[in-house]
């Protein structure tokens, strides 16, 4: 059965519906770690005293490096596809999912330094509200880990037959990844430096 | 959207610049919090930058600068709705009636947790 | 369920003559399992929501038919079944406090989110949605699929709490912490399980929302839509951007539960004379202020489908237009923008300081007004009417009073000062069954018997039907009604055995006697209406495409319709209730029919 407008875009709305799905799914996710920073706030203003210095900086910093520049290559991954460029494409999109690697990486660094002396979520309301909203954005980058690497792989079969559709698709990540760094351009001075 | 190559190569520059200028905000954040300043105003100039930083991916990499009315309002509607859930709960826990006990949180969790 | 086999089989649809991109599969029969279980097709899905909720609101039921003998006999043997209870839960077959607590939490948890939105957005919205703006189908049919199984799971994850050692989850379907931080294991599995049904109403609401937007036949415009469709467009976007914060929440309170940490755990708690040893901290307002996030828009989702599916009952059964058709629409959508923002009206007794509260009391009564609106259209839509009382006409005339009352005692709740003493009595029990139990409950039944001939190309059988209705109108009735005295009384909600000691409550516990056998007399009449949707399944009168001579799109597909819905494109010439246009030839001009030349 075809689905009207899954490629071509409705002429009234000018949306194709990939687009305006994924915005939506965008809207929620705003609502999510807006409930979050919330929570953040709360818990400060009914704290007595309020840590500082306990993160690195230094490691925040490079994290926030490492995922503005995985955001320059996911977009040059998709524009890549409008210049019909596949081989760029894939090496753009493979230097986006080595860059989330890394961020992975040095979050998991990040804990283990706190777990390891014993700075665990229970320890305080700040390390909890820490360790809450870092994993979730933490599984939000494994999210978006797996649907790059499906792209990468079996997902990239699509582009042969149905470019257009594909081109779309790795729009609609971009669209999600994007998203992902914004959240951690607010989480970075939130946590680390405020 | 445009396919015409050109106007995708200039948009590509245009990433490239705007990836650099969140380079240099990120520098800029971090440097900002060396300046020690009183709390609000810390968080104030703290949440400017990056809400500039924020429009430049949204505005940019997102393409959200041109994009369609579905679109925007689906969105403002979400951040009336994001303002409401920061800010009324805040308010509600600070406008309270009598006078809170004061308990201080223990520095840390006893120990055996 | 197997739809009736029709001259549809071969034919192709719509859907099937533009063969688009993305498409392979050669057009064979599938299997029992893609067709039945793992189907694609919006309107199976419908079904499998529909019938999972029924089967869940059937539970959930018996869960206070329970709770309801405990109240009218406490201290007493379960009769019949007490023998079947472990001895954790009933003893003897008398009913243990911590199982009361289990069966109320869960009465609430299944009815709300198991058995009445799966049904009236899952069920209703999947179903009659995509047929009614002339789509071949959702426009994510993956997506669609895997929202149902996502629910399934988290159904089945809140059933298996019952079984885990302490039992359900016990802190009512609110969930408050402290109480929760510490409750038993159920209570993790609670958690759990709404995670499940939270991504499954995300995934679900997306859906809609591309689906109603993207996918409008030629010349539907939106204000040529039904109002169904406008209820169910708001109603998604009321999950969509409502559900997170609970959802964040839930992560919360796990964390609480699981990781030790003190989001809800204020500093200095102490319980059962030891203090707890936790970080401290946190603020168990937090928790409130995000479950009432969710929780105030979710009585609007409630509510919303039903007014559309009453709102196209009564223009198919008044033959007249809907009276106020803009202000409806306007009214909805004002609505469910004002719902974001009335939720600490659940609230008022937390220590709120006066500025906070007379906000929350301002938003609270401004939004009464779009829901006056709104009934008042309807019951005006009467005015002048050739009445025809089918039985779905029956339910949704019904509706309207009942609505009406529960909307019109929901006034001093909203309002701070007589909310000192109503809240947490019975008064709020009786005030929300009503809009949810004779309101939400009796519009989905009249959704039941008006579509059930489109779905499967039968017409359910009428005099089971006014049994049906007026058993079930009668009983209702008598279960919630007396519920306002108890709660004027000062009778508190949520005590096992009715609030026994205290003596305020002396002549208010004998109404639980007479309320009992109103729910048992309620389950009774619900007989003849699971009898007479099976039977008329196999036996019932044949109809086809438009039995209820109706004017929306759904009535132009075949009954039921085949995969791709359409026969031929649908196309839309006028809005959805011309019904009696001066000169027409028949009393219903339905939108899909072109313009006489």
């Amino acid at each position: 059965m075809n689905i009207p407008y899954t490629v071509e875009e409705r002429p009234d709305t000018g949306l194709a519906n990939g687009k305006l799905g994924i915005w939506l799914f965008l809207a929620s996710e705003v609502m999510l770690f807006g409930a979050l920073f919330s929570t953040y706030i709360i818990l400060r203003i009914g704290a007595v005293e309020w840590p500082h210095g306990e993160l690195s900086v230094r490691l925040g910093m490079i994290n926030t490096f490492v995922l503005i520049g995985s955001s320059v290559t996911m977009v040059m991954a998709w524009a890549s596809l409008k210049l019909h460029d596949f081989a760029k494409h894939r090496l753009y999109l493979l230097a986006t999912f080595v860059l989330s690697g890394i961020f992975l990486v040095n979050k998991y660094f990040e804990y283990a330094d706190h777990l390891a002396r014993g700075e665990g979520p229970s320890h305080s309301t700040f390390l909890a509200i820490y360790f809450t909203l870092t994993g979730l954005h933490g599984l939000h980058i494994i999210g978006g880990m797996v649907v790059m690497a499906y792209f990468l792989g079996p997902g990239a079969r699509m582009w042969k037959k149905y470019p257009e559709q594909f081109t779309n698709r790795i729009e609609y990540t971009g669209l999600y990844w994007h998203f992902v760094d914004l959240v951690w351009i607010f989480l970075f001075p939130v946590l680390y430096l405020l | 959207m445009h396919s015409d190559p050109a106007a995708i190569k200039k948009s590509i520059r245009t990433y490239l610049m705007i990836g650099a200028a969140l380079f240099v905000g990120t520098v800029i954040t971090v440097l900002a919090n060396q300046v020690h300043l009183a709390v609000p105003l810390a968080i104030t100039v703290a949440l400017i930058i990056a809400a500039i930083k924020g429009s430049m991916v949204a505005g940019v990499f997102m393409h959200l600068s041109h994009e369609k009315r579905w679109i925007y309002g689906s969105l403002l509607l979400t951040v009336a709705f994001f303002i409401v859930l920061i800010t009324i709960p805040l308010l509600s826990t600070l406008d309270h009636i009598g006078t809170p006990i004061a308990v201080p949180a223990a520095a840390h969790a006893p120990a055996g947790h | 369920m197997a739809p009736r086999e029709t001259t549809m089989d071969n034919a192709t649809t719509v859907g099937h003559v533009a063969h688009g991109h993305a498409h392979d599969e050669p057009h064979e029969e599938l299997g029992f399992w893609r067709k039945y279980i793992f189907s694609l097709d919006h309107k199976v899905i419908g079904i499998q929501y529909a019938i999972t909720g029924l089967l869940f609101l059937l539970f959930g039921f018996c869960l206070m038919m329970l709770m309801r003998y405990q109240l009218a006999y406490p201290g007493s043997p379960i009769p019949l079944i007490g023998g079947l209870f472990s001895p954790d839960k009933a003893p003897g077959g008398i009913m243990l406090p911590e199982f009361y607590n289990q069966l109320g939490a869960m009465h609430g948890t299944i009815m709300v989110f198991l058995g009445v939105v799966p049904l009236a957005v899952g069920g209703f919205g999947n179903f009659v949605m995509p047929l009614q703006i002339g789509a071949p189908d959702m426009a994510f049919p993956k997506l669609n699929m895997l929202s149902y199984w996502v629910y399934f799971m988290g159904g089945m994850t809140m059933l298996s709490s019952f079984f885990v050692p302490a039992g359900a989850a016990n802190s009512g379907w609110t969930s408050y912490p402290p109480l929760s931080d510490i409750a038993t294991m159920g209570q993790t599995i609670w958690l759990f399980g709404m995670v499940f049904l939270i991504t499954s109403s995300l995934l679900g609401s997306v859906n809609f929302i591309v689906t109603i937007v993207q996918l409008r036949a030629k010349g539907l415009s939106f204000m040529r839509m039904p109002f169904f469709v406008w209820a169910q467009l708001v109603t998604a976007f009321l999950l969509l951007l409502a559900f997170p914060p609970l959802e964040a929440a839930g992560v919360l309170q796990l964390m609480d539960r699981l990781a030790g940490t003190s989001f809800f755990l204020p500093s200095g708690l102490v319980i059962s004379g030891r203090p707890l040893e936790v970080a401290g901290g946190g603020n168990p307002l937090l928790w409130q202020h995000l479950f009432w996030f969710l929780a105030h828009p979710e009585v609007y989702v409630l509510v919303l489908p039903a007014m559309g599916i009453v709102s196209e009952v009564i223009a198919n059964n008044t033959r007249k237009p809907l009276w106020g058709y803009r202000a409806l629409v306007y009214s909805v959508i004002f609505l469910g923008f004002m719902s974001f923002v009335v939720w600490a009206h659940h609230m008022f007794m937390t220590g709120m300081g006066t500025a906070m509260s007379a906000f929350f009391q301002t938003t609270t009564m401004i939004i009464s007004i779009p829901s006056v609106v709104i009934l008042t259209a309807l019951l005006l839509s009467l005015w002048g009417a050739s009445i025809r009382f089918t039985t779905p006409m029956l339910f949704a005339l019904a509706f309207l009073p009942m609505f009406g009352i529960g909307g019109l005692t929901g006034l001093p709740l909203g309002l701070a000062p007589p909310d000192i003493h109503l809240h947490d009595t019975y008064y709020v029990i009786a005030h929300f069954h009503y809009v949810v139990a004779p309101g939400t409950i009796f519009a989905l039944f009249a959704g039941i018997y008006y579509w059930f001939p489109k779905a499967t190309g039968r017409k359910m059988n009428d005099l089971l039907g006014q049994i049906h209705f007026w058993g079930s109108f009668i009983c209702i009735n008598s279960v919630f009604l007396p519920m306002f005295i108890q709660g004027l009384g000062g009778m508190n909600r949520r005590l096992y055995d009715g609030g026994m000691i205290y003596t305020h409550n002396a002549g208010l516990l004998k109404w639980n006697v007479m309320i009992a056998f109103a729910a048992w007399g309620l389950g009774l009449f619900q007989i003849p209406f699971i009898i007479n949707f099976f039977a008329s399944i196999k036996w019932g009168t044949v109809v086809d495409r438009n039995p209820w001579e109706a004017t929306t799109l759904e009535w132009s597909a075949p009954s039921p319709p085949g995969h791709g819905n359409f026969l031929t494109e649908p196309i839309v010439y006028r809005g959805p209730y011309e019904y009696s246009v001066p000169g027409a030839a028949a009393d219903f001009t339905p939108q899909f029919e072109p313009e006489k030349a």
